[in-house]
């Protein structure tokens, strides 16, 4: 578990986090093949890898190009020539499907990669450090997290402007406090264990402290969060495209495309289908692997949450005497 | 007269680990008024034994044998009818009243649920009248106030002394205590044990005491039946097995028994666990850990549980000292 | 119980004035005169300099912000940029709409949580428990302006049996009101039911394997009165605290559906403030629905522990 240590810091590539995030050590190769066991999680690692790899190759897979304008295809139904169909324009539907892939996952890991080095320290420093900078920092997180999630990236895109780079932004403020908040709890588990207030004693520097020993057990449930956050990254970014304010025309996006399709949903149900169920695919994938990582990772995750609500004294042991 | 007869129970239950034998053919009579401890470590199918003569046990169990509590049986009956015979004559204390309460209702209203379901009361009033005198019954103080409370706002004692006046709302003809002391206190312990001779000893209710603490079996018990990998493997009176255990289990047990002079920890004088129900051995079920293994026979064949000495109460599966008796 | 309640209260009230900062803090981020932003190139100098003057955009910033915050606590949020109207007035007239989406949508995903997620605890690996986890699974991960346009192509377009949009107020007809809310509200309490299915279920599963509810059959209880009283009951108790929760997500969710469903709501009001640069409105919209979370979460936190005779202690 604690091999996993390494990823935290890094921005760009957490959207294969699962997938990846083993570096060459025994205990996370098997958590790994213990991951990937669970159909829904091996299901959602191999969607993972050919999303990546469609976004990657975009330019070769897709037939035809984002804007290749063809009055007289206009809404032609799914069939050969055009997959997906056509829309109002004629653009082929499969090719820009295939090309707002990359705007969905560039999105997502970018704005995730945000939220989690951001939330990570704050988690970190708020949790070690305690009192005032505690209190401080998590109040400030609460005021993020009072406002609605898209509401937030509304307003913040209100600031900054529309387009791509302001969603990321945006997205990336809207989940820091999740990231914080994870972090801060398993750093308060572990603030007070004999091992950190040993090396306390002993004259470690309180950043060694918090990246060696402390960080290292925050790992398992930020890993689980961010694959969920990727998530609702992808959603977020959608849902920005689709009011208008995040990626712009002409980059294809999926969000985009749904809400030039909503338009022709009588005439041309594919316009709005296809982007659609790519998003459900994408997001779906992160929610499964989200979950089959915290079965592997933070087992206990799950029973603490519910544990919390149950009677402080819990059971006694068998011992008579 | 019997109040409770049970012959070859069993139960089985499939397991993904296969078909888990729990209980393998147990024999044994309740009379009125009196005490049968069943004695095991965990593990040994004894708690599953008394749960299975209520149909407690999950949907997939599979139960055998027979079971007559006064003139009808258990096993295999349908669930409308068990559910007259729980709490009503079958009264039943579970292990950890920390637990067995519902954190999220009243004292009162737990106590008066039963009364209501087996319509032994006219009105929810009366109800809470007799709950008030069965908390009074099992020496709570304050029976009245401790109605409205919740079962965090109460201690471990006085939450079992709860938990056993809603086993005796329906008067019960049986009372079956499953580790009843064993999350309590010595002191408390001895205080529960106390009130359950007392009430015994008033109404003549018949009791099962379930434990793994053979000094409760020493101060309450008229009849023991020691348990181990489902079966039966002696009983007799407490003196009997006490004085003069056949059975090489029984004296790990009891030589394992802790002392006031010198307390141990646990039961820790038999080496090895119990086998696991899904993988019973062939031959004694005891065999694997037993220090004797004095016969060609235990390694294949189950010993019977035949009598033991003249008396006709005291009975022992094994085959160490047969020729003798 | 009245130290929790107060400390809570606080806490409340600490974040709030966070939230107020951070909301007028938008109009100052905006790079420029954000007057001249909503005005665009034609304006007449009367108007803009009225604006000004009325959003006090001439004071020193912290002036400015003790005059606004004073405002807000009194209901007034200023004037919106583009019709002089003010924003207080703007979003009353939004607030039934918005009320009315997010009521029926919370009904909509308990009438679906409830009865799913405890179905699929008393019958683990059923067919039921498959259903219910894997529409769960896809329910939380559709996004809910899709699912509004699928609900849309099936419902309003091919069957015809609901408006595909346009929002009918309850004093004018109630049938129609009610017509106009199923779809926006079914998509929105479709991606919250899934939510709650899942918590539901779990918490359902884990009431049904406490030792207490095994006191209740041993007290000849019927199935019905210990899976109500035994294990709903407990069961339950976490959901309102999920639920008040999950009003607050909703409303996320909500600013989108209302764009799909041409629902004049605040979500939609505080979209076209975004894009006709009318800050004040965007503000107050902003500060509106950051407070409806916190005063959610407040009254479910307080709720809870009345409820649960545990926390009182």
């Amino acid at each position: 578990m604690s091999a996993t240590t390494g990823e935290t810091g890094e921005t760009g590539e957490t959207g294969e986090t699962g997938v990846t995030a083993a570096p060459r050590r025994r205990p996370s190769l098997a958590g790994l093949r213990l991951l990937l066991s669970s159909p829904p999680s091996a299901a959602a690692a191999v969607v993972l890898v050919v999303v990546v790899l469609v976004a990657l190759f975009d330019e070769q897979i897709a037939p035809a190009g984002a804007n290749d304008v063809d009055v007289t295809q206009r809404l032609q139904a799914p069939g050969p020539g055009h997959w997906f169909g056509t829309d109002d324009l004629g653009r082929d539907v499969l090719s820009r499907v295939v090309l707002g892939a990359k705007v969905s996952l560039q999105v997502g890991a970018v704005a995730v990669g945000f939220s989690l080095v951001a939330g990570v320290l704050v988690g970190l420093f708020a949790g070690f450090y305690g009192r005032w900078v505690d209190t401080v920092l998590m109040r400030f997180m609460d005021v993020l997290f009072a406002f609605p999630a898209i509401l937030l990236a509304i307003a913040v895109i209100a600031v900054l402007g529309p387009g791509t780079t302001n969603a990321m932004i945006a997205i990336g403020i809207t989940y820091t406090p999740v990231f914080a908040r994870v972090t801060r709890s398993a750093v308060l588990g572990v603030r007070e264990t004999v091992y950190v207030r040993a090396s306390r004693s002993t004259g470690a520097s309180d950043l060694r402290l918090l990246f060696r020993h402390v960080l290292p057990n925050a790992a398992p449930p930020v890993i689980v969060q961010t694959s969920v956050s990727l998530a609702f990254a992808v959603l977020a970014e959608a849902a920005l495209s689709f009011v208008g304010l995040g990626t712009q025309p002409p980059d294809p996006s999926w969000g985009r495309m749904l809400s030039e399709g909503r338009g022709y949903i009588d005439l041309a149900w594919w316009i709005a289908v296809f982007p659609g169920l790519a998003i459900v695919l994408l997001v779906l994938s992160f929610n499964l692997l989200g979950d089959g990582l915290r079965d592997v990772l933070d087992p206990q995750q799950r029973s603490a949450l519910q544990a919390g609500k149950r009677t402080p004294g819990g059971r006694r042991g068998r011992r008579s005497r | 007269m019997s109040v409770l007869e049970v012959r070859d129970l069993r139960v089985e239950l499939d397991t993904p680990r296969g078909t888990a034998h729990i209980v393998n053919g147990l024999d044994y009579t309740v009379d009125a008024g009196e005490t049968v401890a069943i004695v095991g470590e965990s593990g040994s199918g004894k708690s599953v034994s008394v749960m299975a003569l209520l149909g407690l046990l999950p949907g997939h169990a599979r139960v055998g044998g027979s079971a007559r509590f006064e003139d009808r049986e258990l096993v295999g009956a349908s669930e409308s009818e068990l559910r007259t015979v729980r709490g009503n004559g079958i009264g039943m204390v579970f292990q950890d009243p920390m637990t067995s309460l519902n954190p999220v209702l009243t004292i009162g209203r737990q106590v008066s649920e039963g009364l209501l379901a087996h319509r032994l009361v006219p009105s929810k009033k009366a109800a809470r009248e007799r709950a008030a005198d069965l908390l009074a019954d099992v020496g709570l103080p304050d029976p009245r106030g401790v109605l409205d409370r919740y079962p965090h706002q109460l201690s471990g004692g006085m939450r079992q002394r709860v938990v056993i006046a809603i086993a005796l709302a329906g008067n019960p003809r049986l009372l079956i205590a499953d580790e009843a002391t064993t999350a309590l206190d010595v002191t408390v312990q001895a205080q529960i044990l106390d009130l359950v001779a007392r009430l015994q000893d008033e109404h003549g209710t018949g009791v099962v005491w379930i434990t793994h603490d053979l000094g409760v079996v020493a101060g309450t018990a008229d009849r023991v039946l020691v348990m181990y990998g489902g079966r039966c493997v002696e009983d007799g009176t407490v003196q009997e097995v006490f004085d003069a255990p056949a059975h090489p289990y029984t004296r790990g047990l009891l030589g394992s028994l802790p002392s006031l002079e010198s307390p141990t920890e646990d039961l820790v004088a038999i080496p090895g666990t119990p086998p696991p129900p899904t993988d019973l051995p062939p031959g004694c079920v005891f065999h694997p850990r037993c220090p004797v293994r004095g016969d060609a026979r235990c390694a294949t064949e189950q010993p019977p549980l035949v009598p033991v000495g003249s008396s006709g109460t005291h009975r022992a599966a094994t085959f160490y000292g047969l020729e003798e008796r | 119980m009245t130290g929790f309640a107060l400390r809570r209260t606080l806490q409340a009230l600490v974040v709030l004035v966070g939230v107020s900062v951070v909301a007028f803090a938008l109009v100052h981020l905006v790079p420029g005169d954000p007057v001249r932003l909503a005005l665009g190139t034609r304006f007449d100098q009367a108007t803009y300099d009225a604006l000004r003057e009325r959003a006090g955009l001439d004071q020193p910033l912290l002036t400015q912000f003790f005059t606004w915050f004073g405002g807000a606590v009194t209901g007034d949020l200023g004037v919106s940029f583009r019709s002089g109207d003010p924003v207080t007035l703007l979003i009353l007239e939004r607030l039934p709409a918005t009320a009315s989406l997010a009521v029926a949508s919370i009904v909509v995903a308990l009438l679906i949580a409830v009865p799913l997620g405890t179905a699929s605890a008393l019958r683990p690996r059923s067919v039921v428990d498959g259903a219910g986890t894997v529409l769960s699974q896809i329910g939380i991960s559709v996004p809910e302006f899709w699912m509004g346009i699928m609900l849309i192509l099936v419902f309003a377009g091919t069957l015809g049996w609901f408006p595909a949009g346009g929002y009918v107020p309850l004093s004018e007809d109630p049938v129609g009101w009610l017509r106009s809310l199923v779809l926006p509200a079914v998509t929105t309490g479709l991606v919250s039911g899934s939510v709650l299915t899942r918590f539901t279920r779990s918490s359902v599963l884990e009431a049904l394997s406490a030792e207490h509810v095994r006191t209740a059959r041993a007290k000849g209880l019927g199935a019905r009165a210990v899976l109500n009283w035994h294990v709903l009951r407990n069961a339950l108790l976490p959901l309102v605290t999920v639920t008040g929760v999950q009003l607050a997500y909703l409303l996320s969710g909500v600013v989108v559906v209302e764009i799909v469903f041409a629902w004049p709501g605040l979500g939609q009001l505080a979209l076209q403030s975004v894009q006709a640069r009318d800050y004040p409105v965007l503000q107050g919209a902003v500060l509106l629905f950051a407070l409806v979370f916190l005063v959610l979460n407040l009254v479910v936190d307080l709720l809870y522990s009345k409820l649960d005779p545990r926390i009182s202690a």
